[in-house]
C-alpha cells in the first residue's frame, strides 16, 4: 500500500495538549476517605464511635435523672419506659449512669491516646531520624519499659498518685506511647533514605523541617491506625482498673465500676451487668472495626 | 563563556563507609566508595561521570554537594573549601548547588502539592512570599514544559517524565550555578530521555549552568558532556574531552566499556571486536593494594599488583591512571 500525503490529517491544536490531566485531583486524604466509605463495617464502626461520643457529651444534659441521686423506692427495677436500662440497688437510673460512664471511659480513651500520640511520634521520630547512638540509647530505654508488664506499673502509679480520672490518664499516657514510638521509628527509618528526603537536605532544609514536614506526614497512615487502635485499648484498661477498684471513686462511675458493682448481684439482676458490659463491648468493637478499615484505606498499595 | 575557569576543584576526595560490628560499634572494615579522587569541573561545562553499578559515581556526586560528609579531601567551590563546613555554614552553598535525582517516583514527597515541592526551596531560603512565590512557581513549571495549573496537583498524578521535570524545576527554584544530575534519565523510557536531555541542555545554555552528569548510558553521556570521567571501584581511571575519549580510549577498562556500546550498523557491529571483561568486580571493602582493575585487565603486569598507578596528565588534559603509560 502506498502512503500518500492526503492520508494524513492534521491533529487539532487542543487535542495535542497531552499535558492536561483529566482525572480530578484527589489528595491522599480524599482518596483514603473514598476507600473507607466503601468499607461498610468500618463505616458502621465510625458512625457508632461518633454516636457514642455525641451521646456521652450531650446525653446527660438531656436526661432528667442524674448519676448520684438515690431513690430507695425504686431499687433494682428492671428496664421499663421510665428507666430504660432499669435501676441499681440505690435506685439510680442505670441508663444515665452508663452515659456518665461513657464520658469517663471516652475521655480516658481520647486523652490518653492523644498524649501517647504526641510523646510517641516525637520520641520515635527523633530516634529514627537521628539514628546511630541516639537511636540506640532511646530504643534501649523503650526495651526496658517494654519488659516491665504495663499493668504492674500502671497499678503502681495508681497507688502512688491515688485513684482517680487524672491518675488513670497519666498512667496510661506514660505507659502506652511505647508502641507508637516503635511504629513511628520504623516508618522514619524506612523513609529517611528516600530521595525526597535527600532532596530536602540538598535544598538546605533543617532537621526539624524534614522531620515535621516530610517524615511525619508520610508516616501519618500507620500513626492514625495505631492511634485508633490504642483508644479501645485505653478504654479497656480503664475499665479493668475500675473493675478491680483502682478507678474513679463513687458516686462517679465508669463502665468498669458499673460492671464491677453489677457483678455482686448479677445472679438476681443480670440486666445490671448486661448493659454496661454491652456498652464496653460495642464501643471496643466499633473502634476495632474502624481501625481495621482505616488500615486498609490508608495503605498506599490499595490505591486504584 | 569562559569554559576553562574552574568552578569546583575536587582534591583527593575520599568517602569511606565504616562497617561497624559488636556492642561497642568498633569499625571492622571500610567500604571505600570513593577513594582518592581528584578532578576539576569548569564553569559552564558538563562533566560526565560513567562507570558500572557500585563504582562510586553516585557517592561522588552526593559527597560533592555534601549530602555525605567526606572522609577526607577538599571540595573547593569558587575558591573556598566546603568539605569541612557545618550544615549552618553550608547554607549559602545550598543555594548554589543542587541535585536532580535518579528515581522520579521516590524523589518527590507524595504528600505535598507540586507547588509546595517546588516552593519549598523558596520557603527555606526565604526568597519570596505570596503572589511573587506563586508566580515564580508558575514560571518554573512553564520553564520545564509543564502546565502552570499543575501546581495544585500531587506527584502521583504525573508520569515519570513529568515527575522528573518537577524535580528539575525544584532544583532550579534557588537559581543554582551547579547541578549534580544523578542518572536523571535512567528511570525514563527512551523517547522521554531525549526530551529531558534536550531540556537540560537548553537550561544550561540559558542559565549558564554547570553540570556533573552521572550516568551509565555511554552514548547519552557522550552527547551531553564536554569532558568525561570514567570511574572504577571508587577510583577515577580516565578523564578527558568526550570526543577524545571515544576516539582514543587509553585505559583498558575504558576500552572495554566503549566496546560494549551497541552500534546501529549491523556490518560494523559484526566487524568490530568486543572486549569482554572476565571476572567479577572486586569488593570495595578494603581492596588489596595495586591497581584495582588488575584482576580483569588483559594487560596486567607484575607491577600492577604492587604499585597503585598514578592518575597523571598525558598531555592535552587527558588523564589516565594505568601502568601502561
Amino acid at each position: 500500500m502506498e502512503i500518500t500525503k492526503d492520508l494524513f490529517e492534521r491533529v487539532p491544536k487542543d487535542e495535542r495538549d497531552l499535558n492536561k490531566i483529566v482525572r480530578p485531583s484527589l489528595t491522599y486524604w480524599q482518596d483514603a476517605w473514598r476507600r473507607l466509605k466503601m468499607n461498610k463495617l468500618a463505616m458502621g464502626g465510625l458512625f457508632f464511635v461518633i454516636f457514642i461520643t455525641l451521646v456521652a457529651i450531650f446525653g446527660p444534659m438531656l436526661s432528667k435523672y442524674n448519676y448520684y441521686s438515690q431513690d430507695f423506692a425504686i431499687q433494682n427495677q428492671g428496664p421499663s419506659g421510665t428507666h430504660w436500662f432499669g435501676t441499681d440497688n440505690f435506685g439510680r437510673d442505670i441508663f444515665v449512669r452508663i452515659l456518665y460512664g461513657a464520658r469517663i471511659s471516652l475521655t480516658v480513651g481520647y486523652v490518653a491516646s492523644i498524649l501517647n500520640l504526641t510523646i510517641g511520634v516525637l520520641y520515635g521520630g527523633i530516634a529514627g531520624y537521628f539514628g546511630g547512638w541516639v537511636d540506640n540509647v532511646m530504643m534501649r530505654i523503650i526495651d526496658i519499659l517494654y519488659s516491665i508488664p504495663t499493668m504492674i506499673y500502671v497499678i503502681l502509679l495508681m497507688t502512688v498518685m491515688g485513684a482517680g480520672l487524672k491518675s488513670i490518664i497519666i498512667a496510661l499516657a506514660i505507659s502506652y506511647w511505647v508502641g507508637m514510638a516503635r511504629i513511628v521509628r520504623a516508618q522514619v527509618l524506612a523513609l529517611k533514605q528516600q530521595e525526597f528526603v535527600l532532596a530536602a537536605r540538598t535544598l538546605g532544609a533543617s532537621n526539624t523541617r524534614i522531620l515535621l514536614r516530610h517524615l511525619i506526614p508520610n508516616s501519618m497512615g500507620p500513626i492514625i491506625v495505631t492511634l485508633t487502635l490504642s483508644i479501645p485499648s485505653a478504654i479497656f484498661t480503664e475499665s479493668f482498673l475500675s473493675f478491680i477498684g483502682l478507678g474513679v471513686s463513687a458516686p462517679m462511675a465508669s463502665w468498669g465500676t458499673l460492671t464491677s458493682e453489677a457483678l455482686q448481684v448479677y445472679l438476681i439482676y443480670p440486666y445490671q451487668l448486661f448493659f454496661p458490659a454491652g456498652a464496653i463491648c460495642l464501643t471496643l468493637f466499633a473502634f476495632q472495626l474502624l481501625g481495621d478499615g482505616l488500615r486498609d484505606a490508608l495503605d498506599p498499595k490499595m490505591r486504584k | 563563556m569562559d569554559k576553562n575557569k574552574a568552578l569546583i576543584e575536587i582534591k583527593n576526595l575520599k568517602k569511606y563507609f565504616p562497617i561497624k560490628k559488636g556492642l561497642l560499634k568498633k569499625t571492622v572494615a571500610n567500604v571505600k566508595a570513593v577513594d582518592d579522587v581528584s578532578f576539576t569541573i569548569n564553569k559552564g561545562e558538563t562533566l560526565g561521570l560513567v562507570g558500572e553499578s557500585g563504582c562510586g559515581k553516585t557517592t561522588t556526586g552526593r559527597t560533592i554537594i555534601k549530602l555525605y560528609q567526606p572522609t577526607s579531601g577538599q571540595i573547593i567551590y569558587g575558591g573556598k573549601d566546603i568539605a569541612k563546613l557545618s550544615e549552618k555554614e553550608m547554607a549559602p552553598y545550598r543555594r548554589k548547588m543542587q541535585m536532580i535525582f535518579q528515581d522520579p517516583y521516590a524523589s518527590l514527597d507524595a504528600r505535598m502539592t507540586v507547588g509546595d515541592i517546588i516552593g519549598e526551596a523558596i520557603d527555606i531560603h526565604k526568597l519570596m512570599t505570596g503572589k511573587e512565590r506563586t508566580e515564580r512557581i508558575q514560571y518554573l513549571l512553564d520553564r520545564v514544559g509543564l502546565n502552570s495549573e499543575h501546581a495544585n496537583r500531587y506527584p502521583h498524578e504525573f508520569s515519570g517524565g513529568q515527575r522528573q521535570r518537577i524535580g528539575i524545576a525544584r532544583a532550579l527554584a534557588v537559581q543554582p550555578e551547579f547541578i549534580v544530575c544523578d542518572e536523571p534519565i535512567s528511570a525514563l523510557d527512551v523517547s522521554i530521555q531525549a526530551q529531558v536531555i534536550n531540556m537540560l541542555e537548553d537550561l544550561q545554555n540559558d542559565m549558564g549552568l554547570t553540570y556533573l552528569f552521572v550516568a551509565h548510558d555511554l552514548s547519552m553521556v557522550k552527547h551531553i558532556s564536554n569532558r568525561i570521567g570514567v570511574m572504577y571501584l571508587g577510583k577515577m581511571v580516565e578523564l578527558c574531552e568526550s570526543n577524545e575519549l571515544y576516539k582514543k580510549p587509553l585505559h583498558p577498562y575504558t576500552q572495554a566499556l566503549l566496546s560494549a556500546i551497541p552500534v546501529p550498523d549491523p556490518e560494523q557491529a559484526a566487524a568490530r571486536q568486543r572486549i569482554v571483561l572476565e571476572g567479577e568486580i572486586p569488593s570495595p571493602i578494603d581492596p588489596p593494594p595495586g591497581c584495582r582493575f588488575k584482576g580483569r585487565c588483559r594487560y596486567a603486569k607484575p607491577i600492577c599488583s604492587q604499585q597503585e598507578p598514578v592518575f597523571k596528565d598525558l598531555g592535552g588534559g587527558h588523564f589516565v591512571a594505568c601502568h601502561l603509560y
